[in-house]
């Protein structure tokens, strides 16, 4: 009967120790279990779960069994190697966690592969921890893995280290070669910045110091690796950092709109005046909003969260919310320390996807500084512009669009990133403290980078090159409704969010295009007809259009839809009540229409047709102009006319 | 924070990012215990609203009551459902336990072939399911978003690296993902948050007067209850404090040959 390794991981949650607190108010420890292939991770794992009382009954003398009847040796390896591949090869392929207590804490163990071919799994599973334990095998020693390893810990942002000397046994429990392993390895981790809070000499298949002092080892008077481990700290949230609230989703389920996310550093609370990246829009938080949780005007780093604001103002995926004093840097390019996993290297000269919190932009290498062996330190001599598989680099990366961001070492979610190359994460990387300055008010300095096409060039490569699509914003209504105020407000947004946007005006065209026409019925029609076909050559250009004309005559409107794209007319009713306007009369018309001064007037002497099905309609009498310009950018982002870029 | 905030916190995260990112989302709902609190954690992360679909792949062999349990929680929460079967296995009547298939070819074909037939139909292109790591060991080695390609494989030994949770979110055409926002729960950690949150589960899970309770529920030919005094949550979660049997030892396909179970999820079985 084949050995039922299927089983091999179950667990169970009893507490080893006497005494130990109950579960519930028990603390949690991530822990990641390196080293180079074959230096006894998984037999090191095997034996602490036996050791900690953390195997199903019978587990043990199940493998152990089997194993006699395999006419093999039991390994405590095969506790973790669960896929069919790992046993007949006898490696761990990926990850796996699994848990287990001591006295003080339990602990979530991950226990990561050391062969190169898999380090990818490797960084998952250490990117993932709050501690690690390094193993090196005393009779092999210092390894290209045990390096690389350190190297990339330290990467990861691991702070808490221990370094287990294993396989002593093979060593004949030798002071002088664990004191000679520790010398190198203490040596070379001190030139990468990594410094272990303590080298333990152990024997994992045998268990010595893994739970209990070892016989073997009277020298040895440290600890047993229980004892180091309880001695790690859970690390705590940041939640006296600067806020960074990056927003994850705005959801609108009722009338209210609610912009979830998670409290990546500091706290929030009701009345704080936030800052948003990268449209430096400013509003207050009036709710949070949880569901079937006591309720609270306050959230901090960690939790998961809803706000709404009092000022309604277009936010979307990927703006991240700061305190307006101590807001991120906010920058197109940026210094970093990358490390790269993908089977295509990374390269000058080709784009990619960065990926910061919820932030999506594209991006490419500015330049590199150096490329390193992560296993040896040495700089990589060739210089083609490349950071190739498993090599880590120091570069400047550029982004198309600003980015919000933190150097790592100050806010830690706000400061690193990966890289997606097609459809893969192929890299994550780091930000390195520089002079980076800080942000300026006037968020409308980008160019607007717009291409003129002379043929051969279509549609879907415009809309590749700007990142949205071409569309026509057709805002109509009476005079006075508030579309021209809008339609440049609106530009304004758009403009800001690096799209290419356009407002044709009714009172500026009149001056050029349309200075021959009068207001008559006819001419009317006429005026939207050439307005109709300017907007439909910018959308074709690949531009955002707005219109801001009353186009008082629904079938006017309706040819201008016909000629254009599906989809790519978005008639926009700007309703406003005739007494409203009349009160408003920016232009003073109303009143010379009231006065016969103006001949036809829609509203007092012409018809004004409403639309049956606009896309949008706004009530100005009742909606701010931010509102209306809300409403309108979260149409054009829903239909994807900006989902390209995110912001 | 105490733990399970931190784990409902991450959770949360997770089906937000799912959500946004996938057009066609939907989540799988075998009615147990996990897709239960998978469930709850929606609403948490969507204030109250689930805002996709909810699939149940039903073998036409679940124990009654799960059943009704399923569609009184639909109509009480207002839940969309979308069940899918296997109609023309279940004709054919090539099923476990008649003797014309094994447990595991039965499994394959009402549950991971139904399961097939739904995406397909439906287009889903991302698929929230609730399995957890501690629960077998080739769910150990899932990510949170775990791509499967059109034929529904699991490539296990080339998953891509998954850090500081910026997760898989691109793929290929006719691939679909799988979003795993329980995985680093444990068992314990289900009935603990049950009982904080006050969550309704299905009475099955509670001790009988012949002293039995299921602890891991599936179809009636093959799965099995246990020994257990435990008659509420509070009980349940004191039992598992001591336990030193495997959640799933009541689940008889598992047991069929040594890697039955990795075969079936390296096909897409759940």
């Amino acid at each position: 009967m084949p050995l039922k390794n299927y089983d091999a991981m179950d667990t169970c949650n009893s507490t080893a120790a006497p005494g130990a607190t109950p579960e519930a108010s028990r603390e949690q420890l991530k822990i990641v279990i390196v080293g180079h292939v074959d230096h006894g991770k998984s037999t090191f794992v095997g034996r602490l779960f036996h050791d900690t009382g953390a195997l199903p009954e019978g587990k043990l003398e199940q493998l152990q069994k089997a194993a006699e009847r395999r006419g093999v040796p039991f390994e405590w390896a095969n506790l973790m190697d669960a896929l069919q591949s790992e046993r007949d090869q006898n490696i761990t392929i990926d990850t796996a966690q699994i848990w287990f207590n001591t006295a003080r804490r339990q602990y979530v163990i991950i226990d990561a592969p050391g062969h190169k071919e898999f380090l990818k799994n490797m960084v998952t599973g250490a990117a993932n921890a709050e501690a690690a334990l390094l193993l090196i095998d005393a009779h092999e020693g210092v390894q290209e893995n045990s390096r690389r390893h350190g190297y990339l810990l330290h990467l990861l942002g691991i702070r808490q280290v221990a370094v287990l000397v294993n396989k002593m046994d093979l060593a004949n429990y030798d002071q002088a070669r664990f004191k000679q392993i520790e010398t190198e390895y203490r040596a070379w981790l001190k030139t990468i910045g990594l410094e272990p809070k303590v080298f333990i000499p152990i024997a994992a298949k045998h268990g010595d110091n893994v739970a209990a002092l070892s016989a073997a080892m009277p020298w040895w008077s440290g600890p047993t690796v229980l004892q180091a481990l309880d001695e790690f700290r859970v690390t705590d949230l940041p939640t006296h950092q600067p806020l960074r609230f990056p927003i994850q989703d705005v959801y609108r389920f009722d009338e209210r709109r609610i912009l979830a996310g998670r409290v990546e550093a500091g706290g929030i609370k009701v009345g704080d005046k936030l800052v948003f990246s990268p449209t430096n829009k400013i509003s207050t938080v009036k709710t949070i909003e949880r569901w079937n949780a006591p309720s609270s005007e306050s959230a901090s780093a960690g939790e998961s969260i809803g706000i709404t604001l009092t000022e309604q103002i277009f936010v979307a995926r990927g703006a991240v919310a700061a305190i307006e004093t101590d807001p991120p840097y906010e920058l197109s390019s940026f210094k970093a320390r990358l490390f790269w996993l993908g089977r295509q290297p990374f390269a000058l000269g080709k784009t990619y996807k960065l990926k910061l919190a919820t932030q999506e932009v594209e991006c490419s290498i500015e330049s590199i500084q150096k490329v390193i062996d992560a296993s040896s330190l040495q700089t990589v001599t060739r210089d083609d512009g490349t950071v190739a598989r498993h090599e880590v680099a120091e570069l400047t990366l550029h982004t198309k669009k600003p980015i919000a961001f933190d150097v790592h070492n100050e806010i830690a979610a706000t400061g690193r990133f990966v890289i997606v190359d097609g459809f893969d994460v192929s890299g994550g990387g780091i930000i390195a403290a520089d002079n980076y300055p800080r942000r300026t008010h006037d968020a409308n300095t980008k160019s607007l980078n717009i291409y003129w096409s002379r043929g051969k060039i279509n549609a879907t490569q415009r809309e590749a090159r700007n990142g949205h699509l071409g569309c026509v914003v057709w805002l109509t209504g009476l005079s006075g409704s508030g579309k021209s105020t809008i339609a440049t407000e609106l530009e304004r947004e758009i403009f800001s969010l690096g799209q290419h946007v356009y407002v044709l005006d009714g009172d500026n065209i009149r001056h050029g295009l349309c200075k021959d026409l009068g207001f008559s019925p006819k001419d009317r029609t006429e005026n939207i007809r050439r307005v109709g076909e300017v907007s439909k050559l910018f959308a074709d250009a690949g531009v955002i259009c707005i219109t801001a004309f009353i186009s008082p005559y629904r079938e006017d409107r309706a040819l201008v839809r016909e000629i254009m794209a599906k989809g790519r007319f978005i008639e926009v009713y700007v309703n406003a009540p005739l007494e409203v306007c009349e009160q408003r009369d920016p232009k003073g018309l109303y009143a010379k229409a009231r006065a016969k001064e103006i001949k036809e007037f829609t509203g007092i002497t012409a018809p004004y047709e409403h639309p049956l099905k606009p896309e949008i309609e706004l009530h100005t009498e009742r909606q701010t102009v931010a509102e209306s310009v809300a409403e309108i950018l979260d149409y054009l982002q829903v239909q994807s006319f900006g989902s390209e870029i995110s912001i | 924070m105490d733990y399970l905030s931190k784990l409902e916190n991450q959770s949360i995260y997770i089906m937000r990012e799912a959500f946004n990112k996938f057009e066609n989302l939907a989540m799988l709902w075998s009615i147990g215990k996990d897709s239960t609190v998978l469930l709850w954690l929606a609403r948490k992360a969507f204030l109250g609203h689930v805002p996709f679909p909810l699939v149940h792949v039903d073998t036409t062999y679940k124990i009654a009551s799960m059943i009704e349990y399923r569609d009184r929680l639909v109509n009480d929460w207002k839940l969309q459902l979308v069940v899918g079967k296997n109609e023309p296995v279940l004709k054919s009547g090539v099923t476990y336990p008649n003797g014309k298939a094994t447990r595991v070819e039965c499994c394959g074909t009402l549950k991971k072939d139904a399961l097939k037939q739904v995406l397909d139909k439906h287009h889903f292109t991302g698929v929230i399911v609730g399995v957890r790591r501690d629960e077998e060991p080739t769910r150990a080695k899932e990510r949170y978003f775990s791509p499967r390609d059109k034929n529904m494989e699991w490539n296990v030994e080339d998953q891509p690296p998954e850090l500081w949770d910026q997760f898989k979110t691109d793929y290929e055409k006719g691939a679909h993902i799988r979003i795993h926002p329980l995985l680093h729960w444990t068992e314990l950690n289900v009935w603990e948050y049950i009982e904080r949150e006050s969550i309704p589960v299905i009475p099955l899970y509670f001790a009988n007067e012949r002293g039995e309770r299921y602890r891991s529920l599936g179809c009636a030919p093959c799965t099995f209850p246990i020994k257990s005094n435990a008659r509420t949550v509070r009980e349940i979660i004191e039992e598992l404090r001591h336990t030193k049997t495997s959640e799933r030892s009541g689940r008889a396909q598992d047991k069929e040959s040594e890697d039955a179970f990795e075969k079936l999820r390296r096909d897409g079985y759940m």
